[in-house]
């Protein structure tokens, strides 16, 4: 008497949503190679404004490469080739007439150790300014203490600004190295696993931080952790093999991502 | 083998939990509906004696979820499968309170003759029943199909409820000395009526399982 009746129609609804942020940096068919080996391909990728766009993927698969291509530090190794273009603010960064001195004026960077100079906290921060001509000690003082205190480190440093920034802790010191980049203005920032080195609480820190620079700063972060991608990006594409699997809202790539591949990455099945 | 095998077999484990609940939540109110047929007391204080069973496994299942997330901090489809658990079991455990609220029926009922014949209060029971082995299959083969057609059982339900309630009705006003057993069979059509919406919830929690989003098969 009870009967089931054959067919299921059910109309999916669309997580994605709609984003008309300016975009700062995109990416065009971008293929590498190192020698022979195809690092990267056919990499097509809108990084928008104000926005902390995340890359994950487990060793090798090319995030790297990419973050380091996106402000030309790979050019200088003999063996790199490269095809497709890379869009800065519309201008592609390959092109003959571009300076990579003005390109990295622009994009600064933050690395997985942190690296400052051996030198004071204050010409740590001031280095970059100086060289770019100012030599007035009291901008140069309202440039330090502004980027250190944009860089959440200001309390910490403020009554020791001359001593050696290696006397730092290393959630310190990659704090130093988030101001020193500050310090000369940039458009983006590049984080290559700025957190793999430091400690759980320095790493909420600069996760915090981030929160806190993207107001005014776009910014791309290269993460091991997955959770950290999940916490603090806005979007987050997924690399694998240099090719890019994925590349979503967040929301969306840690809810219901859309390939198989990037579900079993982020649910730690491999990599 | 797996790279997170303890997490995998916990996932499995909090699986085979909400199968286990489902079996005996369908299984009480199978039994139910047997001692309201043949009008036995002892066996429905022993329906109500069980349930206890059910509502531990609901606890259970809740502690090894919330534990799951804490400590394995599950993503995408594993954290959808971690919370259709957490609100399955919900669902599980309230279709097997119903089997002792029919069991309190009976016992209310006692050995008083039926003022008419049962059987489209069974065939409800057997409706809702059918519908809770389909979702725990639906569940375990993760089958949206399965969990939509399950939706279309409960339309059947529906209509068998307003159809035995009226009849309820109508004998009311021609034995109004019966109306206490009238209530009491009316409540009985009203539990598994309720305890099939709580299937179609479940075949909901199915779909947000496997596809990441809502579905209303309430409709």
């Amino acid at each position: 008497m009870i009967t089931v009746k054959p067919e299921v129609q059910v109309p999916e609804k669309k997580l994605t949503q709609k984003n008309n942020k300016p975009s700062v940096y995109k990416t065009n068919q971008l293929n590498l190679w190192y020698g022979n080996n195809h690092a990267l391909k056919n990499i097509d990728l809108d990084v928008k404004e104000n926005e902390v766009t995340a890359i994950i993927g487990p060793s090798g698969c090319g995030k790297s490469t990419y973050i380091k291509t996106l402000n030309r530090m790979t050019e200088t190794i003999p063996s790199v080739k490269t095809s497709g273009e890379i869009m800065y603010r519309g201008r592609n960064i390959f092109s003959k007439d571009y300076q990579v001195e003005e390109l990295r004026t622009k994009v600064g960077m933050v690395f997985q150790k942190p690296n400052p100079f051996p030198k004071s906290i204050y010409d740590n921060i001031a280095y970059g300014p100086r060289i770019h001509g100012i030599k007035n000690k009291k901008i140069l003082d309202q440039i330090v203490e502004k980027s250190l205190r944009g860089a959440a480190i200001w309390d910490e440093v403020k009554d020791r600004l001359n001593e050696n920034a290696y006397g730092l802790s290393g959630g310190q010191q990659q704090r130093i190295c988030i101001a020193r980049c500050l310090a000369i203005e940039p458009d983006v920032i590049l984080m290559d696993e700025p957190t793999s080195a430091l400690d759980p609480i320095s790493t909420l820190k600069v996760e915090e931080l981030v929160q806190e620079l993207k107001k005014e700063y776009s910014i791309i972060i290269v993460t091991h952790n997955m959770q950290q991608a999940a916490r603090i990006s806005d979007k987050t594409a997924f690399f694998l093999n240099g090719e890019v699997i994925e590349y979503d809202a967040t929301d969306k790539i840690f809810s219901n991502p859309a390939d198989k591949r990037t579900e079993d990455y982020i649910s730690g099945r491999f990599g | 083998m797996s790279v997170r095998e303890k997490y995998e077999l916990e996932l499995q484990s909090l699986n085979n939990k909400i199968v286990e609940l489902g079996t005996f939540a369908q299984k009480a109110l199978d039994k139910s509906l047997i001692a309201l047929e043949n009008q036995n007391v002892n066996e429905s204080i022993a329906i109500m004696d069980e349930d206890i069973k059910a509502n531990r496994l609901e606890e259970e299942i809740n502690d090894q979820a919330i534990l799951l997330i804490a400590k394995q901090q599950p993503v995408a489809t594993d954290l959808r499968r971690v919370i259709a658990a957490i609100k399955i079991a919900a669902d599980l455990e309230r279709i097997a309170d119903f089997a002792v609220n029919i069991a309190k029926s009976t016992i209310r009922i006692g050995n008083d003759p039926f003022v008419k014949s049962i059987e489209s209060i069974r065939d409800m029971h057997e409706g809702t029943s059918k519908m809770i082995g389909l979702v725990i299959e639906a569940f375990i083969e993760e089958d949206v199909i399965k969990a939509k057609k399950i939706a279309e059982l409960d339309d059947e339900i529906d209509a068998l409820y307003g159809q035995t309630i009226q009849e309820l009705l109508s004998i009311s006003s021609q034995k109004p000395e019966k109306l206490a057993q009238i209530t009491q069979l009316s409540f009985i059509c009203r539990y598994l009526e309720r305890a099939a919406d709580h299937v179609t919830n479940i075949s909901e929690n199915i779909f947000y399982l496997v596809k990441g989003t809502r579905y209303d098969l309430n409709k």
